[in-house]
């Protein structure tokens, strides 16, 4: 369990990050593309910091918040959005396609379910209490393979967590135009419990999360978490269709730097602030003067 | 004396017993049953723990196999049928042929995904196709298929071993075929393996004069296009070469034919393709391809296929649309007689 500061610190990491992502991105210093992870913070936060060494995290597109929240390392993701061999993977994934660790992040929709589950199945086949987390939006429950998971992995007893961050909105498709019937009971039909959490504080998300995660680690079997969030940024660079007004909402009723700021002192809050600027100004300057991928003909 | 479907449940029972990381999973894969072509018989009731029946879920069953992968185990999945395939593209082409590369290169993924492929069961356009020529040419996987010719058990065991994704092709006739079909009496067969791929072989008949053709086949129909070899010899004297090939993809190393292929061509600069697949855009245009592009000699060269066609359910028309030993034949003589002319 994380202190205040550690938890603002977390969520400041990934949002200055991302910023930092989208608003050098019209350089051209980043070869590809990006689904930054602003106004989600909580999430990634909250239900990261109850993961142990051997427990495996498995995310989507929208993978930074959750990297940067799993411990991962800030230049190597700058660096794997440039395209760099010091990225998480020499440059080979980009955005999308990281790991580290035990940490595995894929751009397909859906498809690290049954991955996931998979590695859950193996852990309890091997014995021991590790769990499996596992990432993904309401976009994504569109895609049939999830639902043959979820029968697996209740019918295996797969200790696995499945977090659906439910920001209502799929690339630029609002929810109501994709989805009948409600989340949870898509889970309950399988026999997975799911909590629905409708909150970005990040302490009711830890606090939930935890409670969650440790009744996987002791009972061994697969549970759900519904957070029902909010997407502040577009779903890639440039492409939000939101009203402004909507996003101005947002922002104001569900950030979740705002939400747990008044915990923290104020010259705490700053200090933090400054560290973390200057934390991501540098990972981005060492990334940016790091090397190019060696290329070899046909060893790519 | 053992058929290819005892030697491949051989070879599961040998890595079974060899290593206890080998997990076993598909539909109806459990005894007595053992599986729809009985390929599993007898490995649950040996290893209960480590077969696993699923439910009708390919594209879910493979992504868990692969979860197993990642963590350490040898799953050995079974698609019933090979024109499942398409439902487990997602999980092979965006998934586990990639894991190992683009999460830069540390990762193994050792997985099989066996199904047979194949028709002239009469079971119609959705249950008798060979679709392999789908998943040709993806980066990252390996695509072999068995032959009585070698060994299909060793080569089932050699893929469950390997640190990568393999995609084993078997064939529903293929099955009851003897490992000493009178055939091969008649034929003098070389093997040949070349470092990192599996194995070819090289037949002719025995004291034939010099082969005019080359032919190259692998799974089912090798072993047809070795009867028609047999059969060209005694009675048309068309004298040929057959190399059979267990791996489809990658072809050889850097790209190249593999050399047993090589080998034969410069031998007889004539080469004859065969596979049940349909004709467009098959594993044999591809081998023509490499060995026009690889020859400095002028090559003579032809193909059999299917035709380009769903695979009728109907015995006749089944037979119209998939190559078989006359085909080959067939196909043999107007190329050598084009050769002659």
């Amino acid at each position: 369990m994380r202190d205040s500061a550690a938890r603002y610190r977390a969520m400041l990491r990934i949002r200055r990050f991302e910023e930092t992502i989208l608003d050098k991105f019209a350089t051209g210093i980043f070869h590809g593309t990006t689904h930054t992870y602003i106004g989600e913070e909580a999430n990634a936060v909250g239900v990261l910091e109850h993961v142990r060494d051997g427990d495996s995290v498995f995310s989507n597109h929208r993978c930074h918040g959750h990297f940067l929240a799993y411990g991962g390392d800030m230049r190597a993701l700058f660096a794997e959005l440039m395209g760099k061999a010091t990225g998480v993977c020499g440059g080979r994934g980009g955005s999308q396609h990281i790991h580290w660790r035990n940490f595995y992040s894929n751009g397909v929709l859906g498809s690290t379910i049954p991955v996931a589950t998979g590695v859950g199945l193996a852990g309890r086949l091997r014995g021991g209490d590790d769990v499996v987390v596992v990432f993904m939006g309401d976009g994504a429950l569109g895609e049939g393979v999830i639902y043959e998971s979820l029968n697996m992995a209740a019918l295996w007893r797969a200790p696995v967590l499945y977090v659906v961050e439910n920001n209502r909105i799929a690339q630029t498709t609002p929810i109501e135009l994709a989805m009948a019937g409600g989340i949870p009971g898509r889970f309950e039909a399988f026999g997975v419990p799911a909590r629905d959490l409708t909150s970005s504080d990040v302490e009711e998300v830890a606090a939930t999360a935890g409670d969650v995660i440790e009744e996987v680690r002791e009972t061994g079997e697969p549970r759900a978490l519904v957070i029902d969030t909010r997407r502040f940024a577009p779903h890639s660079k440039g492409d939000d269709t939101r009203a402004e007004s909507e996003i101005a909402e947002m922002r104001a009723n569900w950030d979740p730097l705002v939400i747990h700021a008044s915990r923290l002192g104020e010259g705490e809050r700053e200090t933090i602030t400054e560290e973390v600027n200057a934390e991501v100004e540098q990972a981005f300057t060492t990334a940016l003067g790091d090397p190019e991928p060696r290329v070899e003909v046909g060893a790519a | 004396m053992t058929t290819v479907l005892e030697s491949l449940n051989a070879g599961l029972h040998a890595a079974m017993e060899t290593d206890a990381s080998v997990y076993v999973l598909g539909e109806d894969v459990l005894d007595p049953y053992g599986g729809a072509f009985k390929v599993t018989r007898g490995l649950s009731n040996a290893y209960p723990e480590r077969v696993i029946t699923t439910p009708v879920s390919e594209a879910g069953f493979v992504g868990v196999a692969t979860g197993l992968a990642l963590s350490g185990l040898r799953p050995v999945v079974e698609v019933m049928f090979g024109d499942f395939v398409t439902l487990i593209t997602d999980q092979v082409v965006n998934g586990l042929s990639k894991y190992g590369w683009m999460y830069g290169g540390s990762l193994d993924i050792p997985i099989v995904i066996r199904t047979p492929m194949g028709g002239r069961r009469g079971y119609g356009p959705t249950h008798s196709q060979t679709l392999e020529k789908l998943f040709l040419g993806v980066p990252g996987l390996r695509v072999l298929a068995p032959s009585a010719f070698l060994d299909p058990g060793a080569l089932l065991k050699a893929a469950i071993d390997d640190p990568g994704p393999v995609l084993f092709v078997e064939n529903k006739l293929q099955y009851q075929r003897r490992l000493d079909d009178p055939m091969f009496s008649a034929l003098a067969i070389q093997h040949d393996r070349q470092e990192g791929y599996a194995s070819a072989a090289t037949a002719g008949v025995a004291g034939a004069p010099r082969p005019q053709l080359t032919i190259a086949a692998y799974g089912d129909m090798a072993e047809r296009a070795g009867e028609a070899q047999i059969k060209m010899a005694y009675e048309l004297e068309i004298f040929s070469e057959l190399v059979v090939l267990e791996q489809l993809d990658p072809l050889g190393p850097g790209g190249d034919l593999p050399r047993p292929l090589q080998d034969s061509l410069r031998r007889t600069g004539c080469l004859l393709t065969v596979e049940e697949g349909t004709f467009t855009h098959g594993w044999g245009a591809e081998v023509l391809a490499r060995a026009v592009e690889a020859s400095s000699q002028k090559l003579a060269v032809a193909r059999v296929a299917a035709l380009d066609s769903p695979v009728p359910a109907s015995r006749a028309l089944e037979a119209l649309v998939l190559p078989d030993i006359d085909s080959v034949v067939g196909a043999a003589q107007k190329l050598i007689a084009a050769l002659d002319g």
